[in-house]
């Protein structure tokens, strides 16, 4: 058993592995996504434009329109004259965010009175909008201090755990790791038994002594060994590339990388077995990977999902994986911390193994029907 | 002039040594069906490509209906029909959809579609399938289809690349009576194939093999040379034995078995007197009109393998077991409300070869599926070995081999690869594994290509690759689908010198095949048709139930048209 095991996990290595075609399809996406993502999928906002229209023209306005000036947000700043320009200016996308200062703005703070800014977002931006408009906020904020003679009392200092600088490829970069290992790890496995089944090989495994659970793990194992491969690659690139400490433990990671592995091959495989031609199954792995991926927490926070779908995220392995990689990788959490993920990744890989498996005894003689 | 004209043209690849198709000059003339024969790699349709205008020659000039295809190949695509070996049909498609696209690939005015189709249609006989998805037509009617869609605008020229590879007899046999009434009406055709009896059946042909033209003309004057070259030689107890024998012989051109007697063809007429007296015939033997195939394989230089290699590396075995080696009962399989295999019963001995054989959509290959657990039974028994395969145990399994039609070797990873594969899946290691892949590639001469893959090999090769694949491990029983298919008659040649040396050493054989003459060199036959057995008997007895009085030395064709034709009378 083990013996026929081994031979049919080295051929199924060597036939991934043999040709320098398919060899950099394994590898080379890999590394255009390493060095491009974190630099892609940003959220931070950095060189967006400002418009301001200074309609008061005090000390005070022109103070706080030097400041927003210098803000890293912005790198480029419009200075308005009239309000039909303002418009114009978010009508035409030439500013993110507009700050308009009322006439009697310095007076008023002057008197200790309540003074007014008025701040325009392009809501078609909304995301970096808002956060152009919390920055703007801050700075104003900051101003208010500054100009009060006397500082308050209470003060409020923030400070940001697990990744203090805010640097927006601390997340990035760990959560690419469960997106490498997910599109790894069902490529290798829904293409492998599709291409089995249009070469014909399928039916010389299924009259050897091989049993179905042989080939099933025989398809499962170089996957796994494969997707673990290219997770090291960006594991690396993370920790010397990036500069990205490595908090928890190295044998936690990978060894919850694994049962994250089983839990997809359920799918992988259930999709090969649903698939007759490698084509099919292709789509498949998207049809899948599309929607797991969106709803991972990767892309958006899960905690800003409805409460159904955030329920619904239960059983996408994805999201537990991303969960798990970035509570390891920057928080250094123990195996008590990730239980509840850990938990979840097994259920989905005992139901999807299981289900694949029934599909897979079965399938093997439907689709030989037509042939 | 609807003629085509080759001046000394040849083609040359890059990276062969030898040219794909050497200097040749020739003409093929309109009006007749041409057959361009020859075993795989003979270069057929590397000329066929060039007369389409797909490939430009190396050298030498080429006109087809006065075009030259290099210049004016717009003006050639309007008259020429090119159906290569596997023609494009859209499988998602329908008959129909499939005919629209063609008529507007090749410009036909759309007012002329309805007229068109149903001329093409009804010739094709395909009327009743035209909202079928072409991939749900079985591989006769797609063949049709294929001719249908290059047929569509009408050209005068129409090449055909091996259009009856894996297709029954019947189906061929419609296909070439539509050929043939196209060429009586003026068209010009060349019809590709490595199957003896197309060739025998074109008006004229050319003979090639690699890239040489051996022959060119009427088929009858080629198979007259052979006159009193060919023999029928009593068989004895063991005609399978006795064959090897005679293979040995150094008069021997080529021998095969047929039914229970062997059928030798002699280098040259004279000799005769020569084997009889080596093998004391004392006048039993018995002079028969030659064939076609005797012809070709003479032309080619005779049998090329005439020892199996294989057959000295496999042990002996006795075969005293009582329990048949295969045995169906009432074994059927329905899908849904149609019944593939209806009540099949049969048994095969030990060291036997039992044969399958049927039209497409008959059912053997589902009763030969079930047969070697690939399919589960409906109802019924398949019992392998005495046991039921159903428990899909993988002892009995380790004692089976299987060859499938397409070789079934993995395509990316090396010879050496897939031999340590396939020893590896059958539980063979270390030590014995070694040795048995060393003998295998010594017997099949393997050596200088381990570290090629299989995709690049040539035909013969590959055949042999997957043979050993399937025998490494020693298996009783040796189960082959449709192994041959598509196969040039040399190769097959070798196939079957294997096959009769394993028998010989007590391995059960079961096949499934297209080819007659195969037929011939099992055992037993079964025939299946519309799901059930409808004859069960030997060769030689199988001739005899439906040969009448007056006739003498039936084909084995044309006993299995009867056949069908007699149940078909009888059910209808």
């Amino acid at each position: 058993m083990i013996h026929r095991l081994l031979t049919l996990i080295i051929k199924e290595l060597q036939s991934l592995l043999r040709e320098r075609q398919t060899r950099i399809i394994l590898i080379v996406p890999v590394i255009i996504q390493v060095l491009v993502f974190p630099f892609a999928a940003t959220l931070d906002v950095t060189r967006a434009t400002v418009a301001i229209l200074n309609q008061d023209n005090g000390h005070a306005s022109i103070e706080l329109t030097q400041r927003i000036a210098q803000a890293s947000t912005f790198n480029k700043v419009i200075l308005l004259h009239d309000e039909p320009s303002m418009i114009e200016a978010l009508d035409r996308q030439s500013a993110l965010v507009i700050v308009r200062f009322e006439p009697s703005f310095s007076r008023h703070l002057a008197k200790g009175d309540t003074a007014h800014v008025q701040l325009l977002l392009d809501g078609r931006n909304s995301n970096s909008a808002q956060i152009a408009a919390q920055n703007i906020e801050k700075l104003i904020q900051k101003f208010a201090l500054s100009e009060q003679k006397h500082p308050p009392k209470s003060q409020l200092i923030t400070r940001h755990w697990y990744n203090p600088n805010l640097n927006y490829q601390w997340f990035v970069v760990p959560s690419l790791i469960a997106l490498i290992t997910t599109i790894g790890v069902l490529i290798v496995t829904a293409l492998s038994v599709a291409r089995e089944r249009e070469q014909g090989t399928l039916e010389q495994l299924l009259v050897s002594p091989l049993s179905t659970f042989e080939i099933f793990l025989g398809k499962a194992v170089p996957a796994i060994i494969i997707a673990t491969g290219q997770a090291t690659i960006v594991l690396l690139a993370a920790l010397w590339g990036y500069q990205i400490p490595f908090a928890g433990s190295l044998l936690l990671f990978y060894g919850s990388m694994t049962l994250y592995g089983i839990s997809l091959i359920g799918f992988g495989l259930l999709i090969s077995a649903l698939c007759n031609t490698q084509q099919q199954a292709f789509i498949g792995v998207f049809v899948f990977m599309m929607p797991a991926i969106l709803l991972s927490g990767y892309v958006a926070p899960i905690d800003n999902m409805p409460n159904w779908l955030q329920t619904l995220t239960w059983i996408n392995p994805v999201r537990h994986f991303t969960e798990i990689t970035k509570i390891i990788y920057l928080k250094g959490a123990g195996i008590d911390t990730i239980m509840p993920q850990l938990i979840a990744m097994a259920l989905i890989a005992c139901i999807t193994t299981i289900l694949a498996y029934i599909m897979f005894s079965r399938c093997f003689f439907i689709s030989l029907r037509d042939t | 002039m609807n003629r085509i004209e080759l001046t000394a043209v040849s083609k040359s690849f890059e990276g062969q040594d030898k040219p794909a198709v050497a200097p040749m000059s020739l003409t093929i003339e309109a009006g007749k069906v041409t057959g361009l024969v020859g075993p795989d790699g003979a270069g057929k349709t590397t000329l066929l490509r060039m007369m389409a205008g797909l490939l430009s020659p190396t050298s030498g000039t080429l006109e087809v209906a006065g075009l030259v295809p290099d210049q004016s190949l717009d003006q050639l695509h309007a008259q020429l029909g090119y159906m290569p070996q596997k023609f494009g049909l859209y499988e998602d498609l329908t008959v129909r959809e499939n005919l629209n696209l063609y008529a507007d690939l090749r410009g036909v005015e759309p007012s002329l579609w309805p007229e068109t189709y149903h001329q093409l249609l009804t010739f094709t006989d395909l009327h009743a399938f035209t909202h079928r998805p072409a991939g749900k037509l079985s591989g006769g009617m797609k063949q049709k289809l294929g001719l249908a869609c290059t047929l569509v605008g009408s050209p005068k020229v129409l090449l055909l690349d091996e259009p009856g590879v894996g297709v029954d007899p019947i189906s061929r046999r419609e296909l070439w009576r539509m050929v043939h009434e196209l060429a009586n009406d003026g068209m010009l055709i060349l019809w590709s194939t490595s199957y003896l009896d197309e060739a025998e059946q074109c008006d004229q042909l050319v003979l090639m093999n690699e890239g040489e033209v051996l022959y060119q003309g009427v088929p009858d004057m080629m198979t007259a040379h052979m006159e009193g070259r060919c023999w029928l030689l009593p068989g004895g107890a063991h005609p399978r034995h006795y064959l090897t024998q005679i293979l040995q012989h150094p008069s021997v051109s080529d021998a095969v078995l047929q039914g229970r007697q062997v059928r030798a063809i002699l280098h040259d007429a004279s000799d005769i007197e020569n084997l009889s007296k080596a093998l004391s015939l004392n006048g039993n033997e018995k002079s028969v009109e030659p064939r076609f195939e005797d012809a070709f394989i003479d032309r080619l230089g005779g049998a090329s393998v005439r020892h199996s290699a294989l057959a000295e590396i496999l042990p002996q075995r006795s075969n005293h077991e009582s329990t048949p080696a295969i045995e169906a009962i009432e074994l059927t399989r329905t899908f849904g409300d149609f019944t593939a295999t209806d009540h099949v019963n049969f048994k095969v001995k030990r060291g036997e070869i039992f044969g399958l054989l049927g039209p497409n959509g008959a059912g053997k290959s589902t009763t030969f599926r079930m047969m070697c657990g690939l399919l589960p039974v409906s109802s019924g028994q398949a019992n392998v070995l005495g046991i039921n395969l159903k428990a899909r145990s993988g002892k009995v399994r380790r004692r089976l081999g299987y060859m499938a039609q397409k070789f079934s070797l993995y395509g990316h990873l090396s010879v050496l690869q897939n031999l340590r594969f396939f020893s590896g899946t059958y539980g063979l290691k270390g030590k014995e594994r070694r040795q048995r892949i060393e003998e295998m590639i010594h017997a099949f001469q393997l050596e200088p290509l381990l570290a090629q893959t299989p995709e690049s090999l040539p035909l013969g090769f590959k055949q042999r690759l997957a043979l050993a694949c399937a025998l490494m491990h020693q298996p009783e029983i040796l189960f082959l689908d449709e192994p041959t298919s598509g196969v040039d008659p040399l190769t097959r040649r070798e196939f079957w010198v294997h096959i009769n040396g394993m028998v010989e050493k007590g391995v059960t054989v079961m096949v499934t095949t297209h080819f007659m003459d195969e037929a011939e060199f099992c055992d037993r036959i079964g025939l299946v048709y519309h799901g059930k057995l409808i004859a069960l008997d030997t060769p030689d007895q199988l001739k005899q139930q439906v040969t009448k009085a007056s006739e003498s030395n039936l084909t084995m064709e044309e006993a299995f048209i009867r056949l069908i034709a007699k149940y078909d009378e009888v059910h209808s």
